[in-house]
């Protein structure tokens, strides 16, 4: 408890600071309105409904996206490594495509899907996939050849030597890809609906910075700063006790 | 963003070279012939955009023709939009670039030696490295405005972060005996840190600047894009509110090539960086 709150204690310097500044009026109150008055309209907005059916929608395109992508991109990078045709003909687009910057996508998904969820889910699965491809694939080549060898001769077949030989050992790499993917998912999230979007968290701080309710505004984007934050870590709550057979 | 990603995709595949063929002649066609497989896929790919377009199942505003777009990257070229979009874009990606990778190295190297820094920090870039910053960009523009200072510092609020936590993790993981030898040679601290510690912790400070990189160039295209104004991403917005899909996916290739070749030049100076290194000589099977 002690030793936390040391730990945590230049956290809490910053929000006092924040508050005093503002209350002394250092700086103009539109350029940063005290934290309490920001924490008000947090709640506020919480009561009303506005952050949280804003944030169901952001939310449930982030996990559609980011669903589809470790599907399709884990299955995609373990075919890479599994089946070596596979590999010559998609290693050269993905080595082409992994370092476009994905926020160049966000026009092209609007104009093929328009402004709504499919735009951003397409945007999500798209910047996602790559990141949990080259893990998978990474992960699934440098299964061990022993273990291979040994499940081929006690007679495992082709299917069977891929569930339980190379999937499992190519888990802690691909949970990597994933991580990455997750962290990229709130970026392109956030980006895309701050451009173009009818609801959702980006399009409400848009919307907010615009109408001039500066606290409001605040309130929204520290709420999807620290989504992003608890997503991170539960999601490695969740790696932790995937991976808890090894040893 | 996890610091392996980058040096993930330097291991990818590049195909292993023959064992035990002397002659050249056989060399170069292997060469040959593995190029040829290795842009197979690309040309496939341009021929399918290409043939998909004209084929009319798409309309030309959902999918203009590769030629189309290449057409209209040459008239870019020549008026000379291309080339200010592009330098401007570059600029304010490589200066932000620039800020996070010295700063970033400061800050980590200073937590590493500093007790009272770290305590500050830690927190801080433990919450922070997660967090999805370029939320943070409203904000941004409320007090700096639209124009190249808040774009650099957005760029530098997303891309620091890596490369301070890269910092921190590979100074801590530079091997006690190098450090312990190396004083008992007499090395005063600022030898250790130059000719030691640096050195010892630069493969994973450069992994972190390799992630960093491409985050600084999204950050720059969104900026650009949110905005406004000159530069590729700013360009693109313009094309897409004026119905120009041409244009959007001419942007969309012109940033696929820098961000490629930021990748690939980046992976070049690591090699050249670290040519001491044992990483250089076990990639040395990937051409």
């Amino acid at each position: 408890m002690r030793q936390s709150f040391i730990r945590y204690l230049p956290l809490v310097l910053l929000a006092i600071a924040w508050e005093v500044i503002a209350r002394l009026e250092l700086v103009s109150a539109t350029a940063l309105p005290p934290l309490s008055d920001v924490l008000t309209s947090g709640i506020d907005m919480i009561k009303d409904g506005e952050l949280v059916s804003n944030g169901a929608s952001s939310l449930y395109r982030a996990g559609v996206g980011l669903a589809l992508a470790i599907l399709i991109g884990g299955l995609l990078g373990i075919a890479m490594a599994w089946w070596k045709p596979v590999d010559m003909l998609l290693a050269p687009i993905v080595e082409i495509f992994y370092p476009l910057p994905k926020s160049a996508l966000i026009p092209v998904t609007v104009i093929w899907l328009g402004f709504g969820d499919g735009s951003k889910i397409l945007l999500i699965f798209l910047g996602c996939m790559l990141p949990v491809t080259i893990g998978a694939f990474n992960g699934a080549r440098s299964s061990e050849q022993v273990l291979v060898w040994s499940a081929r001769s006690m007679g495992a077949s082709r299917l069977r030597m891929l569930w339980d030989v190379v999937v499992p050992s190519a888990m802690p790499e691909l949970l990597n890809g994933i991580r990455t993917a997750l962290a990229l998912s709130f970026i392109l999230l956030v980006s895309s609906e701050l451009i173009v979007a009818q609801k959702g968290f980006g399009y409400l701080i848009g919307a907010l910075g615009a109408n001039g309710s500066y606290d409001a505004m605040y309130a929204v984007v520290l709420t999807v700063a620290f989504l992003g934050f608890a997503a991170d870590r539960i999601y490695l709550r969740i790696a932790k006790w995937t991976l808890a057979w090894r040893d | 963003m996890d610091a392996r990603m980058a040096r993930l995709i330097e291991t990818m595949p590049r195909g292993s070279e023959p064992e035990g063929m002397p002659e050249k002649a056989t060399r170069f066609v292997y060469t040959l012939v593995w190029g040829v497989a290795r842009i197979f896929s690309v040309i496939a790919l341009a021929i399918a955009w290409e043939a998909l377009a004209r084929s009319g199942v798409f309309t030309p505003f959902q999918l203009p023709a590769l030629s189309a777009v290449l057409e209209r990257i040459w008239t870019d070229a020549v008026s000379g939009d291309l080339w200010i979009n592009t330098a401007l874009t570059l600029y304010r990606a490589l200066v932000a670039f620039a800020i996070c990778a010295i700063g970033g190295v400061v800050i980590g190297m200073a937590m590493s030696r500093n007790q009272f820094v770290h305590w500050f920090f830690d927190p801080i870039v433990s919450i922070g490295f997660p967090m999805p910053k370029i939320a943070f960009l409203p904000v941004v523009i409320l007090w700096l405005g639209v124009y190249d200072v808040s774009k650099i510092t957005i760029i530098v609020i997303d891309a620091i972060f890596p490369v301070i936590a890269a910092t921190v993790i590979a100074i801590q993981g530079v091997e006690r005996e190098l450090i312990w030898s190396a004083r008992n040679m007499g090395a005063s601290n600022r030898e250790l840190l130059h000719q030691v510690i640096l050195p010892a912790a630069l493969p994973q400070i450069m992994t972190g600047m390799q992630v960093a990189l491409p985050l600084s160039l999204i950050v720059a295209v969104v900026a650009e894009m949110l905005m406004g104004g000159y530069g590729l991403g700013g360009a693109m917005m313009t094309a897409s509110r004026f119905a120009n899909s041409t244009s959007v996916f001419a942007g969309i290739l012109e940033i696929a090539v820098i961000g490629y070749a930021l990748v690939k030049a980046m992976a070049l100076i690591r090699r050249r960086l670290l040519i001491w290194h044992q990483e250089v000589t076990w990639q040395a099977f990937v051409p």
